[in-house]
């Protein structure tokens, strides 16, 4: 362990002289570290809350013929659990470390539009209460999280419940559209002299190839999303079969966005298992290259794959045919990572931290999915496993044992970074073994429920179909996990004060993050390195690691350009202003805009809630009051 | 930091917040160009909703073709919709009007040249030969501006009478489709009059000058030409083509 | 923009160094205008009834589009990677646009 290997450094208060603390400083930040933190502390408890939703459907479905909950309270926890998951917690999750770690993986400041980047959290934030709060007065979304039109057109769901899911996607896209424009220019412009693009961090590219994904996939659904409201708000008839829609438009349209949604929701977490695992296998990552080709691979090819989520509606042969094609592709990249992965750890010097736990876990349960996955790719064996709790199966695994280890294991991988000091290990096996245990048990059965024909979204079943017994097991799982979660919080609230004193380079990693202190000063690094491989860090301390790849010296380096210096560890925390670096201004600009944005946008609600009159108050104000706060935000200067 | 070298040509922006970037460029140009490809797909999805639903309304009005108010015939002329039955008095003629909407298309396309122009004129503020009125800034701002509000006034001029000619966005596929098509691309239109107006109340205020004021007319201008590149999509797949 | 100073590396800085003229502005203008008489045109004559005619008008207004974007949007002159994001925008674009028309059968293999 990294603490017993050297003196514990003079452990600094958790910010230096000069920062500011206090409420205040939380609201109006515009450092992308503490906005960072905000997206990881709000998706967590968003973790807290899908987790509920799913606990009281494993208590539902434990037994045949359930009693605990109604069919109408049923449809609002499997679509709250699934919009939940997927875009309050898993993209959130991933936009942490995007605000936490991009910034710092090449050697930059902060992000192009630091402003930009508060406001994306805090629409986030306003965004996620809006589609949330609803289920409190029992009108929370009830038409999946795919909310297919026509279901979710008025005529069938007539009530106020689609109505906050529509808009409350709608502001989520904006959020994370403003994030996605923000790293595309960051990762493209504010590199550190040496940088190259193919000596970027893993995480750095697989999250660079996300943002990509999320400006062209989220037009998509902002275009279906804007039709069903205009069906819903305004009479138009995009989705009424009666005027002649075609009832696939919702589901295209929704795909094309939905499928690179899927790889959104793994790359970070692949590129989180992909600074583990070099890390503790004390050597580099293998096929560096082909990881990242690999990558964008996987994100070209996942615009081509959207109508496997379509198999049973009839699209025909050729159409069928394509896309089972296709998606059958796309499974080699993604196979290719797994071996890249296995190669990294074959000869290496292995330690099993709990990250390297959870980072191996992603390799293995993500195989498992992978494998399910492959076996939808077919259309026609699709049709009996569509609609299916084999599906359920397959992306839980995915997304569980992909994305969701992969990010506990950043989570435990990066705390030392984030707060200087360590994670309990011990509390963290106990953490990692019942999420292991109880994630397999819970989603492992429901491959046989699903192949024995138990269908998706049911709130009950009957006795005697040959899925009880499945059922229960799953649902024990859930107990198991929710033990595991509550000892993961323990931790994480306890380790922040007490946990054991963490160095710059915590865990002996090779990337600039670790050579700058814990946690880094509010200016990152007092002078920019200039980069001399991938591993720039043992570079300067593990030579022999790095010896075969690709170097320069540092004096073919341009050094005058920026006044970088070459790579060293910094362990001083001066303020920036005694080094004279200008630091953003905090503002409180982008939370308000934030703010009266939800409003605006979600007084559409009282079209129906009230009357419109009201509604147009709302929107009205709420949009004189963002656009004035906009243009006090545009006319104020950065720095 | 605040010393950064002028002469750095890594350096954006000038002056004491020159700042290191990887390509010298600037973010802000980085960002809006990453913003037109994004409403690539955006404007790809709405258009080819257009396009899928074409032919599919159940009743008019039609975009090319002749219609009746009271009965779905739809016929090349209007005396094939009478031979099918339509009252003289009932006949709908076909709703788009190409002679009208080819003059905003102009307008739209020349605004592009004017855009261009401002650009130019806030480039070579001050220098020779780019004194004279008609080479400034701020008259082709002011020009691109009211060529975009001349657009947006043939488009409610066109929409008003498609209103009252039977056509709303309720009325069927074709209306739905074809209003939040052409709305989406006017309020972008809308909103990049906005954007050239205030950037012309800068310019009289303050006057427009030197490599930040280029900068921001110059993503106003990308902004403002790739609106332009949209409507050349539209106009040609929904109003030229059948 | 400023000068190079000694020590660069080798790097493609083609902002600004070349530029669109006054005269190449007019002529993209003079041809907007030509190709927008002649589809306008076009719409008026028989050859409105031929099979021809839309792959023709996409023609023309793909070239339309294509000299605004080279040179209004100065993407010929302009550094490489604003082309690579453009072009990622575009062809996304049109191969879902392309997709859809296939998927919904308004267009047909064979």
């Amino acid at each position: 362990m990294a603490t017993t290997a050297a003196p514990a450094p003079a452990y600094a208060a958790t910010y230096p002289a000069g920062e500011q603390t206090g409420l205040w400083s939380w609201l109006a930040t515009v450092d992308h570290k503490r906005i960072g933190t905000l997206y990881l502390w709000t998706a967590l408890a968003f973790f807290v809350i899908g987790g509920v939703e799913a606990f009281i459907m494993r208590l539902q479905l434990m037994q045949p013929n359930g009693q605990v909950v109604s069919a109408e309270a049923f449809n609002q926890l499997f679509t709250m659990h699934g919009t939940t998951m997927v875009f309050l917690v898993i993209m959130p999750l991933s936009a942490a470390f995007f605000n936490y770690l991009i910034p710092l993986q090449i050697g930059a400041r902060d992000v192009a539009f630091p402003r930009l980047n508060a406001f994306s959290y805090w629409v986030y934030l306003f965004g996620g209460l809006f589609m949330t709060i609803p289920i409190l007065f029992k009108v929370a979304p009830d038409g999946g999280w795919f909310g297919y039109a026509p279901l979710t057109t008025m005529q069938f769901s007539g009530g106020l419940n689609i109505d906050f899911w529509v808009l409350g996607l709608q502001i989520l896209g904006v959020s994370s559209l403003a994030a996605a424009f923000n790293f595309i220019t960051t990762v493209i412009n504010m590199r550190a002299p040496g940088m190259s693009l193919m000596r970027m961090p893993i995480f750095t590219w697989m999250s660079f190839v996300v943002q990509f994904l999320l400006i062209l996939a989220f037009p998509a659904i902002t275009v279906a999303l804007f039709f069903l409201q205009f069906d819903r708000f305004f009479g138009t008839q995009f989705y009424e079969i009666a005027a002649g829609a075609d009832p696939l438009l919702w589901q295209h349209l929704f795909w094309v966005f939905g499928h690179p949604e899927v790889y959104i929701l793994i790359l970070p977490a692949f590129g989180l298992a992909s600074e583990i695992l070099p890390t503790f296998s004390q050597k580099p990552l293998f096929g560096y290259n082909v990881m990242v080709y690999s990558g964008i691979m996987i994100g070209f090819l996942g615009f081509g794959v959207w109508a496997h989520h379509m198999f049973a509606v009839g699209m025909g042969a050729t159409a069928d045919t394509i896309f089972s094609m296709a998606t059958m592709l796309i499974g080699i990249p993604t196979g290719v990572k797994i071996f890249n992965w296995l190669a990294t750890m074959w000869g290496g010097n292995l330690r099993f931290t709990v990250a390297m736990k959870f980072a191996i876990a992603l390799v293995g349960l993500f195989t498992i999915g992978g494998i399910s996955g492959v076996m939808h790719s077919s259309a026609p064996t699709d049709l009996q496993q569509t609609d299916t709790y084999f599906i359920v199966a397959h992306f839980h695994y995915v997304l569980f044992g992909g994305s969701i280890m992969g990010i506990m294991g950043g989570i435990y991988h990066y705390f030392p970074k984030m707060t200087g000091r360590y994670m309990s290990e011990k509390l963290g096996n106990w953490h990692f073994w019942l999420f292991f245990i109880g994630m397999n048990m819970t989603f492992f059965p429901m491959h046989f429920s699903g192949m024995l024909g138990m269908p998706r979204r049911i709130y009950t079943y009957d006795v005697g179909q040959g899925w009880e017994q499945f059922n229960l097991w799953s649902s024990i799982g859930v107990f198991i996990q929710g033990v595991g979660l509550l000892i993961f919080a323990y931790n994480f609230l306890k380790s922040r004060k007490s946990g054991d004193p963490a160095p710059n380079d915590a865990w002996g990693a090779g990337t600039l993050e670790w050579s700058i202190p814990s946690p880094p000063p509010e200016y990152n690094f007092a002078q920019l390195p200039v980069v001399t491989s991938r591993y720039p860090l043992w570079d300067l301390k593990h030579p022999e690691r790095t010896a075969d790849l690709a170097h320069s010296a540092p004096d073919q380096m341009t050094i005058t350009d920026s006044h970088a210096v070459p790579m060293h560890e910094e362990a001083e925390r001066k303020s920036a202003k005694d080094l004279g670096i200008p630091m953003p201004f905090p503002t409180i600009k982008p939370l308000f805009a934030a703010l009266f944005m939800v409003i605006m946008v979600g007084g559409l609600v009282f079209i129906h809630a009230a009357n419109l009159q009201v509604a147009l108050a709302v929107m009205i104000g709420g949009a004189a009051l963002f656009i004035g706060t906009v243009y006090g935000w545009l006319t104020s200067p950065l720095e | 930091m605040a010393t950064a070298a002028i002469t750095d040509p890594h350096a954006a922006g000038h002056g004491e917040h020159a700042h290191y970037t990887t390509t010298g460029l600037e973010h802000r140009k980085i960002a809006i160009w990453a913003l037109i490809g994004s409403e690539c797909m955006l404007f790809a999805s709405l258009i080819a909703t257009y396009l899928v639903y074409k032919g599919r309304s159940k009743v008019g009005p039609w975009p090319h073709d002749w219609g009746c108010k009271t009965s779905n015939v739809i016929g090349k002329t209007a005396e094939a919709v009478q031979a099918a039955g339509c009252a003289a008095a009932d006949v709908m003629k076909p709703i788009l009007d190409i002679p009208v909407t080819s003059q905003s298309t102009f307008v739209l396309l020349m605004s592009s040249l004017a855009m261009v122009l401002a650009l130019e004129g806030v480039e070579n503020a001050g220098k020779a030969g780019y004194d004279k009125w008609y080479k400034g800034s701020k008259f082709w701002l002011a020009m691109t501006a009211i060529m975009g509000a001349t657009f947006l006034g043939y488009q409610s001029y066109e929409f008003t009478s498609f209103v009252h000619e039977g056509l709303t966005i309720r009325t069927n596929l074709f209306g739905s489709s074809f209003f939040t098509l052409t709305g989406f691309h006017g309020t972008h239109v809308a909103v990049g009059v906005l954007w050239l107006m205030t950037l012309l109340f800068i310019d009289l205020k303050r006057g427009l000058k030197g490599a930040t004021d280029v900068l921001l007319v110059d993503i106003c201008a990308l902004y403002w030409h790739f609106v332009d590149v949209v409507w050349i999509a539209i106009f040609t797949l929904i109003y030229l083509i059948q | 923009m400023s000068d190079h100073a000694a020590n660069t590396v080798d790097r493609a800085h083609a902002d600004h160094h070349e530029h669109p003229t006054w005269k190449q502005y007019k002529w993209v203008a003079l041809w907007l205008t030509l190709i927008t008489i002649v589809e306008v045109w076009v719409y008026y004559t028989p050859f409105r009834e031929s099979s021809l005619f839309a792959p023709a008008l996409l023609v023309m207004s793909a070239a339309k589009f294509t000299i605004v974007v080279l040179f209004y949007m100065h993407l010929k002159y302009d550094h490489m990677i604003f082309r690579r994001l453009f072009q990622v925008g575009l062809i996304m674009g049109a191969g879902t646009l392309t997709a859809f028309l296939f998927l919904f059968h308004k267009l047909k293999i064979g």
